[in-house]
């Protein structure tokens, strides 16, 4: 059917931007991941997975039906890079996307525990948003320049779109810290409940050592963090929280999960564990 | 859920302003009206507007204005407004037929 | 929308009556498209509210159902498409609360009718999605039948309607694609993949016929819609052009459409299909059963619980005038 030039305002277009299908071409012409850039694209891509898992929760039951749209194209866009980067950590070991984010169990997961917080109330996301865009920006700033030209890539694509991510995060904090009372309260609870999983995202291990060049070394993106994230508190009427850090048992990005994890994996993985093999 | 049927009846809730969308598709061509949205504040609707409007690549630009900043002409039940621009053919090129096949003209 | 103020000059109500009924029988008889300041019959206005805010309402309930399987899609890429195309229905649902506002309805106040009760949505969500397969099926037959009725609204001769329906109807062109391939994934895979997508044709095959409404013979609002452009088919017409395409595409999937009356008829150049259900359809139209509480349920719990954002929204928006059009940190 044919709606041919009716309105130009509903054009529409794929767009030019890198798509999971091009990166998998990509890799089948020989570039594929070492092990220490699987693990490293791993940890990333588990992060925007649980994210993107997290918030689709929202679609159908935001504050407003702008919103539902909103959290949605957030959504999609975690997703797209968890895909990119699942598809070429699997590259090193012949592994799909699916089988990496359905056949992996909790212990195998390397997500963060930010990402894992449950939605709570409206407050809760934005705060849980607030924090990791504003580190996810740094992150694939950095990455962007990457020695290795595929994260380099989906660096590239990411940061336009986190970019925006943060801007969101960000004008709903004003609104929540700088709105009534009750949402001042809400969202300075909000920010003290996801604060002490921070201190997880900017911590070096060995594989940061082992990848210099490549990987972005997360102590290096606090500085900035700190400075951004207390200026839009500040401007949202908002404290930084002063609360102790949580301990991370077991080290670093370890199987060691929130006890969120399980849950979040049980429901996302129960369809596809129950058909092994299947194509859908 | 009594609770929550009270508060959907809660005096404040009201619409959040309603805003009209413009959308530039392509560079060189202008914005074309694409609808309405509601938002708090124009920094929002601006969002919003991108959000809702642009998630096929539709826009390169995108406008929002108040709806009530608006003002439109009157309905045209009688004709009043646009009746004068009728029956003017000797404004449009195709008017002239003398010079019909001389070249460039 | 500023109304001129021509207070001061004596109008004869009549005489204006008069001239818009006139003007609006001129445009619907040229086929054109009555806009949102023309003069209206009350009758026009209230039927169009009605209609639009109906499917708006469809809309936003219809996304549930498929809401519920974006946290469970066994693939990645299927995760992204019914995140996409849930997301859209959220999309689709503002365009026709836009358009419907025109009409000079505000949009609180269509929500109050959905929230209390007062207004319908398409039956077809109170029916439960229990598996993945219905998310193929509510793909192919949902928002196929969706799509039929929607074409031609197309070219209602409600203007602001119509330009949803366009919008929509671009968009939904990949709903329908999406399930169709979701049942063709499984009715090629494994074989209980194969009895799902079968068992969720068998459900949703009939109740997607009736989203067409009732037989032409029992339908009340039809002739005058149809009279003043807003319907372009009878509800008999488009039931029988869905059945009529449906057909070859199950073929396709090698699955079979429940219905033992259903045959080439060669002197029609149609198919037959057997009678529905309808004492079943209004059952559910009107609300019977356990799901229309759980949908209600659900959009009332997200509005309350979303009050307090909208009152901080507005109440940082009475503070802070500053418009920022830049994203922030760029």
């Amino acid at each position: 059917m044919s709606f041919a030039t009716i309105d130009s305002a509903t054009k529409q277009s794929a767009g030019t931007a890198i798509t999971a299908e091009e990166i998998a071409e990509g890799l089948h012409e020989g570039h594929t991941a070492s092990p220490d850039v699987a693990r490293y694209a791993l940890t990333l891509g588990d992060d925007a997975l649980i994210l993107a898992q997290r918030l689709g929760w929202w679609i159908s039951r935001a504050p407003e039906m702008e919103e539902d749209i909103a959290l949605g194209n957030i959504a999609l866009d975690l997703l797209g890079h968890a895909r990119f980067l699942l598809t070429y950590a699997g590259s090193a070991d012949g592994r799909t996307e699916d089988d990496l984010a359905y056949f992996r169990t909790e212990e195998e997961f390397r997500s963060c525990r930010l990402v894992e917080q449950p939605n709570g109330d409206f407050a809760h996301t934005i705060a849980r948003q607030l924090l990791f865009s504003q580190y996810a920006y740094l992150l694939y700033r950095e990455l962007a320049g990457s020695a290795d030209s595929v994260l380099g890539a989906i660096a590239d694509k990411a940061l336009k779109e986190v970019a925006y991510h943060r801007d969101h995060a960000t004008q709903w904090t004003l609104r929540l810290g700088d709105g009534t009372e009750e949402s001042h309260r809400r969202m300075q609870e909000a920010i003290e409940h996801v604060w002490p999983y921070l201190e997880e995202l900017f911590t070096d291990e060995d594989l940061h050592d082992r990848l210099e060049g490549i990987a972005v070394r997360p102590s290096s993106l606090r500085a900035e963090f700190d400075a951004h994230v207390a200026d839009v508190l500040a401007a949202a009427t908002l404290e930084v929280p002063q609360v102790p850090q949580a301990m991370a048992y077991g080290g670093v990005r370890s199987g060691a999960a929130s006890e969120h994890r399980g849950f979040i994996l049980a429901e996302m993985q129960s369809l596809a564990v129950r058909h092994p093999g299947a194509t859908w | 859920m009594t609770s929550s049927q009270q508060d959907t009846t809660r005096a404040t809730d009201a619409d959040w302003p309603l805003w009209e969308v413009f959308i530039r598709s392509n560079r060189g061509l202008s914005h074309v009206h694409a609808g309405s949205l509601h938002a708090p504040d124009a920094t929002m609707a601006l969002r919003n507007a991108r959000d809702l409007y642009t998630r096929r690549n539709e826009g390169t630009s995108v406008w929002v204005v108040p709806s009530e900043a608006i003002t439109a002409s009157d309905p045209d039940a009688k004709g009043g407004y646009f009746e004068s621009g009728q029956g003017k053919s000797y404004r449009h090129a195709t008017y002239y037929k003398t010079s019909e096949g001389v070249p460039h003209l | 929308m500023t109304v001129t103020d021509s207070s001061q000059i004596p109008v004869d109500r009549a005489e204006i009556e008069r001239a818009g009924q006139e003007h609006f029988d001129r445009i619907v008889a040229a086929d054109s498209r009555i806009e949102p300041r023309d003069w209206m019959p009350e009758g026009y206005r209230k039927t169009l509210t009605r209609q639009i805010s109906q499917h708006a309402h469809s809309e936003i309930i219809g996304m549930q159902p498929e809401a519920n399987w974006i946290t469970r899609a066994p693939s990645l890429k299927r995760k992204a498409i019914l995140m996409a195309k849930v997301q859209d229905e959220a999309g689709h649902g503002l365009y026709l609360y836009s358009a419907a506002e025109t009409l000079g309805t505000p949009r609180r106040e269509l929500n109050q009718q959905l929230l209390h009760g007062r207004a319908k949505y398409s039956s077809i969500f109170n029916y439960p999605a229990r598996t993945w397969a219905d998310m193929g099926a509510i793909g192919w037959l949902v928002d196929g039948a969706a799509i039929a009725n929607q074409v031609p609204l197309c070219r209602c001769s409600y203007g602001p309607y119509g330009r949803a329906m366009v919008r929509v109807c671009k968009e939904e062109s990949f709903h329908q694609r999406q399930g169709w391939e979701i049942l063709h994934a499984l009715s090629h895979g494994t074989p209980a993949q194969k009895q799902m997508a079968q068992d969720a044709v068998d459900r949703l095959y009939a109740p997607a016929l009736m989203m067409f409404g009732p037989p032409d013979s029992d339908s009340s609002n039809s002739d005058q819609s149809m009279a003043w452009n807003i319907k372009r088919f009878s509800n008999d017409e488009l039931r029988q052009r869905f059945v009529d395409m449906i057909v070859p595409q199950a073929e396709a999937l090698g699955l079979t459409l429940p219905d033992p009356d259903l045959k080439w008829n060669e002197e029609r150049g149609h198919y037959d299909f057997g009678p529905l259900d309808w004492d079943e359809f209004w059952r559910v139209v009107k609300g019977g059963g356990p799901l229309n509480a759980q949908r209600m349920q659900r959009r009332r719990e997200a509005h309350a619980e979303g009050a307090w954002v909208r009152e901080a929204a507005e109440a940082y928006a009475a503070k802070h005038t500053t418009t920022t059009t830049a994203l922030i940190g760029d």
